[in-house]
């Protein structure tokens, strides 16, 4: 399982792969038309589109350059899953930091109710 | 559904950084103080059920930090400068010792929100978007299962 996680961060670390799947996300597209932009050849935007297929990121229908690739979206909601978790992680810290700060204000409230002491005594 | 979702982290699409937002019920002086005072940082800072051990804190323009996080016999130790200390922002670079060539650069600032509120602003940026991804990914084991869970339904599910 954490092989397969860290393909699809390994497969994301790339800015040409990246690029990929920006593009991707407009809609299915070829090899042919993927590696259009690129000064590169479609050899080798097709051994991007492989690391990124075995990482489960683009699935192809079928064998040839003329199959489109397309863009395994939910494989994404993975990656906001993990974000989601670092975000509950640094809620957890920030709520023990609110007690901490909570604690700083009663301070100051302390010197209120010695004011407020003062008043009535007055 | 009693969980307030109320920090906010974005991962920057074009550099490696991740911003976070949340908001306080405190001044941004209170803030201020309870990042860099060694004493009340210890007291909130790194990964949650861990006791904190403050090894050294220098917390001025080019002061340095050290601490310790200690769970279940486990330690975890993150150290390093402080760039800039001021009212206005902290600066600061971060290493997880445990992955010791990485580093992030932390920028910090609070948002007087008026009303006793404020909005803290930290922005982490380091040196690759795969150290960003390991960063995000890792959080040391908190939580971790919950991430293959989810991973272990995806691939269960045949979408993948």
């Amino acid at each position: 399982m954490a092989d397969q996680l860290s393909q699809v961060f390994a497969a994301l670390a790339d800015p040409t792969r990246r690029d990929l799947v920006a593009r991707l996300t407009d809609g299915d597209a070829t090899v042919g038309e993927l590696a259009e932009p690129y000064a590169v050849s479609v050899q080798a935007v097709s051994k991007h589109l492989k690391v990124l297929e075995q990482a489960g990121l683009v699935s192809r229908s079928g064998g040839t350059h003329r199959s489109p690739v397309h863009l395994e979206a939910q494989v994404f909601d993975l990656a906001t899953a993990w974000l989601e978790r670092y975000r509950r992680q640094a809620e957890a810290r920030y709520r023990r930091l609110d007690a901490v700060l909570a604690a700083l204000t009663d301070d100051a409230g302390t010197a209120g109710a010695h004011t407020t002491e003062s008043r009535e005594s007055a | 559904m009693t969980t307030t979702k109320s920090v906010s982290i974005e991962a920057d699409k074009n550099v490696p950084l991740v911003r976070i937002t949340r908001d306080f019920a405190s001044t941004p002086a209170q803030l201020f103080r309870a990042h860099t005072e060694r004493g009340l940082f210890a007291q909130w800072a790194g990964p949650d059920g861990m006791d904190n051990r403050i090894d050294y804190w220098d917390a001025r323009t080019g002061g340095s930090w050290r601490y310790v996080a200690r769970r279940d016999g486990q330690e975890f130790a993150f150290h390093g400068s402080f760039h800039e200390i001021s009212p206005e922002r902290l600066v600061q670079t971060f290493t997880y010792e445990g992955v010791p060539d990485g580093v992030a650069l932390e920028t910090l600032w609070f948002e007087d929100l008026g009303g006793g509120r404020t909005r803290l602003h930290a922005q982490s940026l380091v040196d690759s978007f795969e150290a960003r991804d390991a960063f995000l990914g890792s959080g040391m084991e908190v939580g971790i299962e919950q991430g293959y869970a989810k991973l272990d339904e995806l691939l269960a599910s045949g979408d993948v």
